[in-house]
């Protein structure tokens, strides 16, 4: 039975979150890939998934494709319990993985019409449906090209394509541009723009601040398995940088010194390669030394809660 | 929205249906080569075994020798073409391209690829099966209504064959792992089956062993469709291979799971 059916007369609740992960556990081996995940996403909303290599990101989009299954928790997506109703979940979910699953050999409009047919797109629909997800993804021109013919920007979109083929609710993006160029990476932004501007709830995964940041309404930083901060960008970066910080250059020896310093005067800092960052530099002044003074980013916080560097 | 048809549990004829189209697209990209290494290989064994050992060998039970192989050869045909591109197609499939990950994203479940997979290697590979007894035709053998069965006894054959490909492949890892299955199951299999010689010549024990193979009960079914039915036994021979599929498709689909859920 869906859980997804509402008591007649109950009183109005708050919306259901399109994913909802409770305690989630999942080891590999010796691995512990995801250690008590706590996951929200909000319906309708671009919800940004960061964290550094090996922080638990792809394991947790395996589980909720039903490819991989949690040793512990709950697991919820668009109202139906995972595992056991993971089929009718991804019926209405497209997933678009960070390494290629082309088939490489077939051309795009053949590789859209076997997925339209997967996804149940009914046959009256199916080649409205492919030349809707062609337009969408900029391939119309190449539709009969074998998707081994297109580059990797293309074949990424054509991944994407794939994944909207039947108009999901829900759409996951692991890793989408991780590869790709800077010209690429900014189309496949316009298009998960759209994405969430047509009504979708968008997960998507990536290692990239400026990612997270441009696209995400709401973002989780994972680290170690879990989430160790959710909000907006700009709550995260409120609550674990300020407004604003300064950098202050200089050699190894000296930053290790200034870092002995500002810990024994309980000055949050991190270290950001030839630099180090002085957090809330606003709420310290007098305290902080002197350096380049700038606006705190998602990269800050990014670095200062799981003490990894980022691209 | 389309998930009101989607049905977890259950082995779905949409799903089925999907995989199969899927893997006749990709068919029709290929036809041609795979169609002649299917037909081809099967036509120069039975010309060889024919025409040499049939200068040798003029009569094996009473009948000619290359009708003999000739129709000893259709469950050759089937058993390469089934269970080869089921082993090495779907390691490809499962560990290089990923499509298994790209189809298991969609409301379609292990069984139902396994299945979907299985069906069409063995409607092609009761087809190309096929392609011997036509080269038969040509050597003397006068057709026969019952005939008709061949290809459907193919089909039955190359569905379990299909099936017993995948699992081969589920349980490799690389495809140097399946030489180990070509020498040490595929070949035995082959020439253990009555296709070039009766089992009546092998040793008790090996015409015992030899009642085991799927490939034996497939041989025996096109003889008795070109030479005369035998209902009693012939209804042993299609339970035999219905038990192996059906073995070899639940141990296919639990290797395959395995693989593929974590």
């Amino acid at each position: 039975m869906s859980d997804r059916s509402l008591a007649a007369g109950a009183p109005e609740a708050p919306p259901r979150p399109a994913v909802a992960m409770r305690g989630v556990m999942k080891r590999f081996g010796a691995v512990q890939a995801v250690n008590g995940l706590d996951l929200s996403v909000p319906s309708g909303t671009c919800y940004g998934l960061l964290g550094p290599n090996g922080a638990g990101k792809s394991t947790a989009m395996r589980i909720l494709t039903g490819q991989a299954i949690a040793d512990a928790g709950r697991i919820d997506v668009l109202g139906y319990h995972l595992p056991a109703q993971s089929k009718l979940a991804r019926a209405h979910m497209g997933v678009c993985p960070q390494d290629s699953n082309l088939d490489v050999d077939l051309c795009v409009r053949d590789v859209l019409a076997v997925f339209a047919r997967m996804y149940r797109v009914p046959s009256d629909a199916r080649s409205a449906a492919v030349d809707r997800a062609l337009a969408l993804s900029g391939l119309t021109a190449r539709a009969n090209d074998r998707a081994v013919a297109l580059s990797g920007g293309m074949q990424r979109r054509l991944l994407i394509a794939r994944a909207l083929i039947h108009e999901p609710e829900l759409v996951l993006l692991d890793e989408p541009t991780v590869g790709l160029d800077p010209q690429v990476r900014q189309e496949l932004w316009s298009l998960i723009v759209s994405l969430r501007e047509r009504g979708a709830t968008v997960l998507m995964s990536t290692h990239y601040i400026e990612e997270a940041e441009r696209l995400a309404d709401r973002v989780a930083i994972m680290s170690a398995g879990r989430v160790v901060a959710e909000g907006t960008p700009g709550e995260l970066i409120r609550a674990h940088a300020g407004r604003e910080v300064v950098e202050v250059h200089g050699s190894a020896a000296r930053l290790a010194e200034l870092r002995a310093l500002a810990e024994a005067d309980c000055l949050p800092t991190r270290l950001s390669g030839p630099a180090l960052t002085y957090l809330h530099a606003d709420r310290f002044d007098g305290r902080v030394p002197s350096g380049v003074r700038r606006g705190a980013t998602l990269e800050d916080v990014f670095v200062s809660l799981t003490g990894d560097y980022v691209e | 929205m389309t998930a009101a048809n989607v049905h977890p549990g259950r082995i779905e004829p949409a799903a089925l249906l999907a995989v199969w189209i899927r893997e006749w697209t990709v068919f029709l990209y290929y036809w041609r080569t795979r169609t002649f290494a299917a037909v081809v290989e099967p036509v120069i064994m039975l010309l060889a075994f024919g025409l040499g050992f049939g200068r040798l060998v003029s009569h094996v039970d009473n009948i000619p020798y290359i009708q003999f192989v000739g129709t000893g050869a259709v469950a050759t045909a089937v058993l390469f073409s089934a269970v080869f591109s089921a082993m090495f197609d779907s390691l490809y499939k499962r560990r290089y391209q990923r499509v298994y990950d790209a189809m298991l994203s969609a409301p379609v479940d292990v069984d139902e690829i396994v299945t979907g997979e299985m069906l069409f290697l063995g409607t092609r590979a009761g087809l190309y099966g096929i392609a011997p007894l036509l080269v038969a035709f040509c050597f003397g053998l006068p057709p026969a209504p019952a005939m008709l069965l061949v290809p459907f006894v193919g089909v039955l054959t190359g569905i379990g064959f299909a099936a017993l490909g995948m699992l081969f492949s589920a349980m490799a890892t690389t495809f140097d792992d399946l030489s180990y299955v070509i020498s040490g199951v595929i070949t035995p299999l082959f020439l253990v089956a009555g296709t070039f010689f009766p089992l009546s010549r092998l040793p008790d024990w090996l015409r015992n062993l030899a009642l085991l193979n799927p490939l034996y009960h497939c041989v025996e079914l096109v003889r008795h469709c070109a030479f005369g039915l035998h209902p009693a036994a012939d209804l042993v021979h299609v339970a035999a291979l219905v038990a192996f599929g059906a073995l070899a498709w639940a141990l296919a689909v639990s290797r395959t799971r395995a693989r593929l859920i974590v």
